[in-house]
């Protein structure tokens, strides 16, 4: 939803914070998670994160989420998938040359990063290109597999 | 048998020490000349006639001509088709790649087989999106974003391997470019943007067109101050505009296209707006030229292509260098084929 997502980004530093925590949770209930077994959890949990950063960010599962490092703007909302910064493209008052109704994600992600200790410098940090396979999956398993050092 | 008068088109240079292609562009800028490039209007046809009858038109006065690859979103004959019938006669093309119609696998596979037809110079771009075109119906691909295209680039050239890690025999020798927009927002990231394209390996730089000055030293004044002035060239863009209707349908229809009043008011007062606008052009780019950091313009004179030659002798950048072109030095390339 179009208005929760901008109210998201206002609200960055607060769910920047939130996610910190929420993380570290995860990552505490690793031996559990793993015991019930990340295949099993892959389909509820990412139905849960897709239902949950839906609402939040308009969130399109990519499966590889990046929102700290954006502001709490989904770039994937960006008609051309931009994970690296505005095109060229954008309109003098800041919304997107695709969808002239929407204010360009990256002009959004400007705005919340300021919010966010270290946004900016997130921002600057080069994305590597998107792994289509895990369009669909969990980040949130990902992403514990990928703090406890495990392989995926 | 060898002919006597065998034509040499797209000789490979030797690539000098910290030169990365064979091609003249990057000789041009790193010998510290103000370089001009322009972009050729592809054909809606499949006649290689009508590619050369274009290119002509620049000769004498151009260092590259990029080959756009759909530019707006439009259906043209294709750049690397363009850049295989400029290469073989020799003219230096600026392969422009757009993120919007292919994925990894064939930009990757378009990259070798540009630089194996001598293509020197590639301009990674992300693309119009397709509702901008004439065929909105038509799937966006955006596999990569121009950032992850010019890494995916420079790992093919430096790394002598494909994204999945594969090794290929022999690297493109190619000069890695990439556009910018100071003109629109959001301004201040701009620069930034701008370092995150160095990084991933852009050395030089086509911008916008520019027709506001104070804007474009705005932005190099916060290039200068991320230290990026020695890492990339510069060239900026600039071009003709025909009238003052037509300046106010491009800033109205043309995304994140600048067009100040004052310029729109010159033009609407001016007796000949063609003249006028071809005028302004060269006030902008010997404004521009004493701009510190600045390599070059880049002049996209969509449809009045006919203009550039005169633009650029009247502005006087060349300096009294008159580009390569095919039939300039008569003798060199039977000396070079007696070599």
């Amino acid at each position: 939803m179009y208005a929760l997502r901008q109210w998201s980004v206002r609200h960055a530093r607060g769910l920047n914070a939130f996610y910190r925590g929420f993380e570290s949770v995860l990552v505490a209930l690793d031996p559990l998670l793993r015991r019930i077994g990340h295949e099993r959890l892959e389909r509820p949990v990412a139905r849960v994160e897709k239902t949950v950063k839906g609402l939040l960010f308009d969130c399109r599962m990519c499966g590889q989420c990046i929102l700290s490092s954006t502001g709490m703007s989904c770039p994937m909302n960006c008609p051309k998938n931009l994970r690296n910064g505005p095109c060229g493209g954008v309109r003098a008052n800041g919304h997107c040359e695709v969808r002239p109704e929407m204010k360009c994600v990256w002009v959004e992600a400007f705005a919340g990063a300021r919010r966010i200790p270290g946004g900016i410098e997130a921002l600057r940090s080069v994305q590597p290109a998107v792994d289509r396979r895990v369009q669909g999956k969990s980040s949130w398993l990902r992403v514990v597999r990928e703090r406890v050092g495990e392989p995926s | 048998m060898i002919f006597e008068d065998e034509p040499v088109p797209g000789y490979p240079l030797p690539i000098l020490p910290g030169h990365t292609s064979p091609g003249r562009f990057e000789r041009v800028l790193r010998a510290g000349q103000f370089a001009v490039t322009t972009e050729l209007d592809p054909p809606d046809s499949a006649d290689p006639e009508d590619v050369y009858r274009r290119a002509r038109v620049f000769d004498g006065y151009v260092d590259a001509i990029n080959a756009t690859d759909g530019s707006g979103a439009n259906c043209h004959m294709s750049s690397l088709a363009v850049c295989a019938l400029l290469t073989r006669v020799g003219y230096a093309p600026v392969m422009q790649i757009s993120c919007r119609d292919k994925n990894r696998i064939a930009i990757q596979g378009d990259i070798l087989g540009g630089a194996a037809m001598g293509v020197c110079n590639l301009l990674c771009l992300t693309g119009d999106g397709v509702q901008a075109g004439d065929h909105p119906q038509a799937l966006p691909v955006f596999d990569l974003d121009c950032i992850t295209l010019l890494e995916t680039a420079r790992t093919l050239r430096d790394e002598h391997r494909f994204l999945s890690g594969r090794k290929i025999t022999y690297a493109p020798r190619v000069l890695l470019g990439a556009a910018e927009n100071p003109f629109t927002q959001p301004l201040e990231w701009r620069a930034a943007r701008l370092a995150k394209k160095v990084a991933a390996g852009a050395q030089f730089i086509q911008t916008q067109w520019c027709y506001d000055v104070p804007m474009l030293r705005t932005f190099m004044q916060q290039v200068e101050e991320m230290g990026l002035l020695d890492k990339v060239f510069i060239l900026v863009g600039v071009g003709p505009l025909r009238s003052a209707k037509s300046a106010e349908w491009i800033r109205t229809h043309i995304p994140g296209v600048h067009i100040p009043d004052d310029v729109i008011k010159r033009l609407a007062g001016a007796s000949d707006p063609a003249a006028e606008g071809r005028r302004l052009c060269i006030d902008l780019i010997q404004e521009i030229r004493t701009i510190k950091g600045v390599h070059g313009v880049h002049v996209m004179a969509f449809r009045q292509e006919h203009a550039v030659a005169e633009i650029i002798e009247r502005s006087g950048v060349l300096n009294g260098r008159q580009p390569w072109y095919p039939g300039r030095d008569p003798h060199t390339n039977t000396n070079r084929m007696a070599s």
